[in-house]
């Protein structure tokens, strides 16, 4: 078996809310008075969990709290979690920027972490000078920057501007050469944030193929950290999903995975509408669930784009007669309240929705194929009529999320500002002058 | 897991209070070399003077301190030319103050780089002291040509003395207090700011409690001058004088205690870093 190449024990870290001021001085002189006197400081282990949405009684908060785990030398391991869950506070342990509260990390060779590219770059030097700064801030030797020089320059292509001052080179230049170097570090242990990921696509792409290259070609042990559920199961076996600090599980990355999705879903997965606010209608039929299911057709709060999605709808029959020619709709509308996409049986069901007689349950399932959409916040709207009346109208009855995904299948991903929903295309060269 | 000894790194939440890690400073040396290169060249890139400006200010401020300490205020000058005695002072002085305020603001001027990447913090700091004594012997150069320049004249008053080779243990001296002093500060500003207000007037006012502008031997019967006794600079500066023109003092007594002072200084400032270092991005 191979050894592990990274052990975490009891990893906690606890962070102080609130300003540094005479307060903080005061409860240090105390908590030194504690120790000099052999008691326990009493302000050093009063913290909660980290929970940001609750207003807390203590100032202090668990950012991570009894975190256990180890990774296998050559291993991807992949780490999720919601935004706040204690994802950049772990990396910052593990790259040594900060030290834990609580507990050890045991690391075998060099850890360094791919996306902080350029740090310590300075403007004023050449690229040659900051090829070398760079590498020796990240850990390298000078004889071995050395005896990359010449595949960084290379591989960043700015052999032409090697000698001029970083400050003159365009910013997709600048880019290239910082990403150069910290591709060459080949450290034992990588770490890679891709929440942090700057640049442009093209340029996230690279970083993401140099990181296969890394783990897979190379056999290096690699953690990954991301948001887009598609990167995470094209690479990781192995994942971990974090919560308010803690591990809330670990274990294959697609059972991780949709555990992560159904959990993201809060408790507004399955949402009852019986106390919905009507825009319209008489309500002999009346909308009393809805839900959004994902792929494996859970309940899920958050849907990854490019995958399926289906959105079920809970009817009650309240009024004991005849229904013929209904119309059943849900419109779409992102986070600005636009409406961007609308779905109706009318085009989306092969016969009319009759009802011949009766009062009870009826459950509509809109199945959609490939979930166009770029990651946000989406609402929807029902709707359900028949020639002239409207039976119920709930606008913005329930909110869903959409993840990155592979919608283009080849893991691109589309920014939400750039486009509002997205469309498959194929580029060809057709002619060249010049 | 049975065996640990294998792993290279460990990261725990304090190091002992004495391990200094200078095993990890040795491995990143080059850094500290790289990291002074770029302060001294960063400093004259697209100047035409280039490295002369580290000239510049010298000799201005020596021309303005003739002019006010020597003509108007009159203050001794033990004898010596008063463009030696005050380029002297202020050549030695100088490096002391741009190291220590450079050192002081460690955490603060690397926040960015210290909130991405780890390498023993000790390493800034250090590069610090290595440019600014390259600084240091530029200006070194310049005292050298004004001392030649007197000591070829034919009535010269100033002679080399035999203890000249004192100035590496002078000029280390001067680093290792710089360096000590500074780093304390360092460490004490990332919590709390109220130090940082100090750095600035702080130094310019201890220019005045260290014989810079004034000997020794002008303050030495006066009561106030007994607390030059406190100040480990000030037989650094003096004895930096005397070994160059045989003039002013030679108390090895007190330089005995000043490098006493150094030393304890400079080992209670690593200790104290190297605590801070560990969680200082928490809060600075």
């Amino acid at each position: 078996m191979a050894k592990p190449a990274i052990i975490l024990e009891n990893i906690s870290k606890r962070y102080r809310l609130g300003m540094v001021g005479s307060g903080t001085l005061r409860e240090d002189v105390m908590g030194w008075y504690y120790k000099v006197r052999g008691k326990e400081d009493p302000y050093s282990l009063i913290a909660e969990t980290n929970n940001r949405a609750k207003k807390g009684s203590s100032n202090y908060v668990w950012a991570l709290k009894d975190i256990n785990f180890s990774i296998e030398e050559g291993e991807v391991l992949g780490v999720i979690g919601k935004n706040g869950a204690g994802k950049s506070t772990l990396l910052k342990l593990l790259s040594r920027v900060t030290a834990p509260t609580t507990g050890s990390i045991k690391a075998r060779g060099r850890i360094a972490s791919l996306l902080e590219v350029g740090t310590g770059f300075h403007p004023e030097l050449s690229g040659r000078d900051n090829i070398f700064l760079n590498g020796a801030i990240m850990g390298m030797r000078r004889a071995e920057i050395k005896s990359k020089f010449d595949e960084i320059v290379d591989f960043a292509g700015v052999e032409r501007y090697i000698d001029t001052p970083v400050k003159r080179y365009s910013s997709g230049m600048y880019v290239r050469l910082a990403f150069a170097v910290a591709a060459h570090l080949e450290p034992e242990i990588l770490i890679v944030d891709e929440v942090l990921a700057v640049g442009d696509a093209q340029f996230q792409k690279k970083a993401i193929g140099k990181m296969k290259d890394v783990s897979q070609g190379q056999g290096r042990t690699v953690l990954f950290v991301s948001h887009n559920m598609a990167s995470i199961r094209n690479l990781c076996r192995q994942t971990i999903l974090l919560s308010n600090g803690t591990i809330q599980s670990m274990g294959k990355t697609s059972e991780i995975v949709s555990d992560y999705l159904s959990y993201h879903s809060d408790n507004h997965t399955h949402q009852s509408l019986k106390e919905a606010k009507r825009f319209e209608g008489n309500l002999h039929i009346e909308f009393s669930t809805i839900a959004t299911l994902n792929n494996e057709l859970l309940e899920s709060q958050t849907m990854v784009s490019g995958e399926p999605m289906n959105i079920r709808l809970g009817l009650a029959i309240n009024a004991k007669r005849k229904y013929s020619k209904l119309h059943c709709s849900v419109s779409v509308a992102n986070e600005q309240f636009v409406t961007i996409m609308h779905l109706s049986t009318d085009e989306g069901m092969g016969e009319s929705l009759n009802i011949e007689d009766g009062v009870g349950h009826l459950t509509l399932n809109c199945f959609i194929d490939q979930l166009a959409l770029p990651r946000g916040k989406y609402y929807l709207s029902v709707f359900i009529w028949d020639q002239s009346i409207v039976f119920d109208h709930i606008l913005h009855a329930k909110s869903f999320f959409v993840s990155d995904g592979n919608f283009f299948g080849n893991g691109a991903i589309k920014e939400p500002r750039h486009t509002m929903f997205l469309v498959k295309n194929q580029w060809t060269q057709i002619d060249q002058h010049g | 897991m049975a065996n640990n000894s294998d792993y290279t790194t460990v990261i725990k939440p304090h190091a002992g209070l004495f391990n200094l890690k200078l095993r990890e400073v040795w491995a990143y040396r080059d850094l500290v070399f790289i990291l002074a290169r770029r302060d001294i060249v960063a400093v004259y890139k697209q100047t035409i003077l280039g490295p002369l400006w580290f000239l510049v200010s010298p000799v201005l401020t020596v021309v303005v301190y003739m002019f006010v300490f020597g003509s108007i205020a009159g203050i001794s000058t033990d004898g010596m030319p008063q463009a030696v005695f005050y380029l002297g002072g202020i050549t030695l002085w100088n490096y002391f103050s741009s190291c220590f305020t450079a050192t002081a603001n460690t955490f603060t001027a690397n926040a960015q780089i210290f909130g991405k990447v780890y390498f023993p913090r000790i390493v800034a700091p250090m590069a610090n002291v290595l440019s600014n004594m390259v600084k240091l012997f530029i200006q070194m150069l310049l005292f050298v040509g004004v001392l030649a320049f007197y000591l070829g004249q034919n009535d010269s008053t100033i002679q080399l003395t035999e203890e000249i080779y004192l100035l590496p243990v002078l000029i280390l001296m001067m680093a290792g207090l710089s360096l000590g002093i500074g780093i304390i500060i360092s460490s004490l500003t990332t919590k709390y700011r109220d130090f940082k207000n100090f750095i600035g007037f702080g130094v310019s006012l201890l220019m005045y409690a260290s014989p810079v502008i004034y000997p020794i031997s002008a303050v030495k019967d006066k009561g106030y001058g007994a607390l030059l006794a406190y100040n480990p600079i000030a037989p650094i500066i003096e004895t930096f004088r005397y070994i160059f023109t045989g003039h002013g003092s030679l108390d090895w007594g007190g330089l005995m205690i000043s490098g006493i002072a150094t030393i304890s200084i400079l080992f209670f400032g690593l200790v104290l870093f190297n605590r801070v270092e560990r969680t200082f991005m928490d809060t600075v």
